[in-house]
């Protein structure tokens, strides 16, 4: 949270970071819900491979994505270990299966580095830039492209 | 609030003004003639009419004015509501409704159609004596005026130009001159404060209308001790020299008519005296009505006793008598049970309803409440099973708290669910103007007799109800019932008579449409289902199958396309919304005497009656009302048909196997049939299938969670719930999985791995 602490004078906006297997991605802290443990999903019929299932959150029935399998990686296996991050995606909510919360990153516009020219259409669908902080790299994902909106599910 | 919600509020007010105006309009037209009805149908319109002025809904207030002297006629006995007069104005109320209507959502109105009401509506006014109206430009401006010149012909554009009167100002001029004198009383009640009216500016009003005296009678007035801070206790006697006529004087009272008395005379001689200041006083505060006042002589003492007394006799006459009014109204509906007559009892249901007070609430808050119940009651039975699986071999205190709790959650839960509830009266109410305008359409003498309007329902399933019904009432008058000839010649009354019913069923709602007409004609049915190749042509068909026929999609026995029914929109419409709504729907006709519809629905959408059941280690929930029965298989009536069907003999006739968990792709194989239970289920199209699961849990009812809010649609899976011990469950959609066994596949509408 060093970072965080150093930055928060200046203003800029808030992210919330988290890893993913081995690597580290964030996504503005104004789309976040909630941070809550793992807890066994009701499994969908003919949902794609990412999506664990749903799970009971105060009386809603939230669905549950494995961002690792859906952001083309191996799918995890969770356990209590695991985290999930309750995100508001337009109007809907969505819950994402991550290894853990690493921090709260303050960052002005400027720090947010284009997305590298290397990566494929699929990661330049989601990314929105990268971070370089302390010698790690955290990728800034849009979380809207992650995660069509359902009209544009429908249309698809 | 701002003027956003006012306005919302003026809307729902206007809603109940409406259903108001019909009720009280219907009841004029079965022939009561009450004048307390007349009034209130006066008042609906009045009120409406009110209201839209504040808000500069000029069409909806133009409208609401002619239509309120017309109704003014009535109330004033100038006019006779017979069945002629009713038809107009029952047609107006319609036109008001789309009116308010257009006003709230932008919309537009058939201006033809309130054109030419508000032309019949004069013309009605009219007929009697026609009464000056010199206060009220609106409808002298619309009224044709008794010009000399004759009346153009109206052009294409319907405008008629209207010959300028230059009399008018003169007479105007002369009027001037002979200014006319009124003694005005005007005692206001206290409801006039109460609404936010003011006396001082309905007297400033007043004054600008001509020269005026005016005199506060402060006789009514208590002692300081006695007087009620909410109470009206001063009256005016006022004195106006105006040129303008009565109306004018009534037209500054309109908002106020309800809350005060009025009283205008002609005055001889006028008394207004010019010096003094208009139009209020400073009235000095005579303190000798204070009971402590240290002055007065003993004269005045004894007067002031004596006004106490009076006041203390008074009030309690006030007392006694609103003690006797509520006496008699608890009364009133012991002794219309004795009475027994309709009338009678409908007077006193109405007298009660009206006693009860009520809240508007908005839906939304009643949602959250519902849900936070729903959660309660999950985390109720969580806590229960949580000590029974600790097995503390429950001290007894925790064992009894527990069940306590339960029963206290349930009763929460009723009531909350109680909120919700609401009488089918308003869509009932909305099905009359739909006779009305088909049985104009159609030429067609059509009564509707409406029962059971108070049974009451959650208010989703009311709204959802609406648009089946409207559709099957359509059906009803357009092909159900024959035209007057025809009906003459079976021996019939000219008039048809369409009755739909509601009552309360073992936990449903049981809905019935009942038409005396011709009923379903088979032949035609079955000849057009052979035309269609839904049946064979030699095909055996009971009546009842034949009957069922009618729900088919693109099945309409209408000869031609009419504009009332057949655009596409058929029973199979009808019947899937039934089903949406977790209803089902039946239809009984005999040939010459007519058909009933029959709609059973549950009470509400926010719970269902499930099946728990265990498919491939996951708990999913039949709805029970598609459950037919449930049996063990035993593997000498398992038969196997082709490479991979199923059937299993039943009574001596084969149904098909369909395994839940294969559809729903939790296993790849089959499980074997003798292993598991079979639910045998009916679904849309009537056939029947045995639903294979591993095992059945239990019966319960469960409160239905959307799965599409934070998900999507899932093919197979109606809804979601959640279980005691805080997991969701998914609710099975029998329909789609009966239709998946047929060959139609589950296909996953899932895409959001298009995105990747």
């Amino acid at each position: 949270m060093t970072y965080a602490a150093k930055n928060l004078t200046t203003g800029g906006r808030e992210l919330i970071a988290f890893r993913v297997g081995d690597q580290e991605f964030c996504v503005n802290i104004m789309a976040v819900r909630e941070i809550r443990g793992w807890t066994p999903a009701t499994p969908m019929p003919h949902a794609p491979s990412y999506v664990l299932g749903v799970i009971n959150l105060r009386g809603a029935v939230l669905p549950i994505v494995d961002l690792s399998a859906r952001l083309g990686m191996k799918p995890a296996e969770p356990t209590v270990r695991h985290v999930i991050i309750v995100a508001q995606v337009k109007r809907q909510m969505v819950g994402l299966l991550v290894d853990a919360v690493s921090d709260i990153l303050t960052v002005r516009d400027e720090e947010i580095q284009p997305t590298p020219d290397i990566s494929s259409e699929f990661e330049k669908s989601f990314a929105r830039g990268v971070l370089a902080i302390e010698g790690r790299m955290i990728c800034l994902i849009e979380l809207e492209a992650v995660f069509p909106r359902q009209e544009e599910r429908e249309a698809a | 609030m701002d003027m956003n919600e006012i306005k919302e509020i003026f809307f729902q007010e206007c809603e109940e003004q409406l259903a108001e105006l019909e009720s009280g309009l219907l009841k004029l037209n079965d022939g009561d003639r009450d004048p307390e009805t007349v009034n209130a149908v006066f008042r609906a319109v009045h009120s409406i009419k009110g209201g839209a002025g504040a808000f500069g809904l000029d069409d909806l207030v133009s409208f609401a004015h002619v239509f309120e002297t017309t109704l003014d006629c009535v109330r004033s006995n100038r006019l006779e509501p017979n069945q002629d007069v009713l038809k107009v104005m029952l047609k107006s109320a319609d036109v008001l409704a789309d009116l308010t209507n257009a006003a709230r959502d932008g919309g537009s109105v058939d201006q033809a159609r309130s054109r030419q009401l508000i032309k019949e509506l004069e013309a009605l006014a009219n007929g009697e004596p026609p009464q000056t109206s010199a206060a009220e430009p609106a409808p002298k401006a619309a009224a044709p005026a008794p010009a000399p010149v004759a009346t153009p012909p109206l052009n294409e554009e319907g405008f008629q130009p209207v010959a300028f009167s230059f009399e008018d100002f003169e007479a105007d001029e002369t009027a001037l001159i002979e200014a006319t004198c009124y003694e005005i009383v005007f005692r206001p009640k206290s409801e006039l404060y109460a609404k936010g009216n003011d006396a001082t500016l309905l007297l400033r009003d007043l004054s600008r209308l001509g020269e005026m005296s005016i005199h506060c009678d402060m006789d009514g007035l208590q002692p300081l001790d006695r007087m009620n801070p909410e109470a009206a206790y001063f009256s005016w006697k006022i004195s106006l020299k105006t040129d303008k006529g009565e109306d004018a004087i009534r037209s500054v009272f309109e908002f106020a008519e309800w809350d005060c008395d009025l009283d205008i005379t002609l005055a001889d001689a006028c008394t207004v005296d010019a010096n003094e200041e208009l139009p209020m006083q400073p009235v000095p505060f005579d303190l000798s009505l204070l009971d402590e006042a240290p002055a007065g002589s003993a004269e005045e003492e004894e007067q002031l006793a004596n006004r106490d007394r009076d006041a203390a006799v008074s009030a309690a006459e006030t007392a006694s008598n609103v003690l006797q009014m509520a006496q008699s109204s608890t009364r009133a509906p012991a002794e219309a049970q004795k009475n027994a007559t309709a009338a009678a009892s409908a007077a006193a249901q109405q007298a009660a309803s009206a006693a009860t007070p009520t809240i508007r609430v908005d839906l939304d808050r009643v949602d959250r409440l519902i849900n936070l119940v729903g959660e309660l009651v999950i985390n109720q039975a969580m806590l229960s099973q949580s000590v029974i699986e600790n097995d503390t071999n429950g001290t007894s205190s925790i064992n009894m708290g527990l069940e306590e709790l339960q029963q206290l959650t349930r009763e929460i839960q009723d009531s909350v669910m109680a909120i919700r509830a609401q009488p089918v009266k308003p869509v009932f109410q909305r099905m009359s103007r739909i006779v009305r305008e088909i049985a104009d359409m159609t030429g067609k003498s059509v009564r509707l007799v409406t029962e059971g309007e108070n049974t009451e329902v959650d208010k989703t399933v009311i709204d959802k109800l609406a648009e089946p019904l409207t559709h099957m009432i359509r059906n009803a008058v357009d092909h159900g019932l024959e035209t007057p000839e025809k009906r003459l010649a079976a021996g019939k009354s000219a008039e048809g008579t369409v009755r739909l019913t509601a009552k309360h069923r073992s936990g449903r709602i049981v809905i019935e449409l009942a038409d005396d007409g011709a009923g379903i004609n088979r032949e035609k049915v079955r000849q057009k289902a052979i035309d269609n190749d839904l049946i064979a042509a030699d095909a055996n068909l009971s009546d009842e199958e034949i009957d069922n026929l009618i729900f088919h999609a693109g099945f309409s026995t209408a000869d031609k396309i009419s504009d009332i029914s057949g655009r596409g929109v058929g029973m199979d419409v009808v019947k899937r919304s039934i089903q949406a709504l977790g209803g089902r729907i039946n239809i009984s006709s005999k040939p010459g005497q007519g058909s009933v519809f029959t709609m059973s629905l549950p009470l509400t959408l926010a719970v269902l009656d499930g099946m728990v059941v265990t498919v491939a280690n996951q708990t999913l929930v039949v709805p029970l009302t598609a459950i037919v029965e449930t049996l063990q298989p035993e593997a000498s009536a398992i038969h196997s048909f082709g490479a991979s069907q199923r059937l299993i003999s039943i009574r001596n006739s084969f149904c098909p196997l369909v395994d839940v968990g294969r559809i729903l792709n939790f296993r790849a194989t089959q499980a074997n049939p003798v292993e598991g239970v079979a639910l045998l289920v009916e679904s849309e199209g009537g056939g029947q299938r045995a639903l294979m699961v591993d095992a059945i849990q239990g019966q319960r009812q469960v409160v239905i969670k959307s799965l599409e809010a934070n998900y999507t649609h899932v093919p197979g899976i109606a809804a979601a719930t959640i279980l005691g011990d805080g997991r969701v469950a998914l609710i099975l959609d029998v329909d789609a999985i009966v239709a998946a066994s047929r060959g139609q596949s589950l296909k996953p509408e899932m895409s959001l791995a298009a995105a990747g």
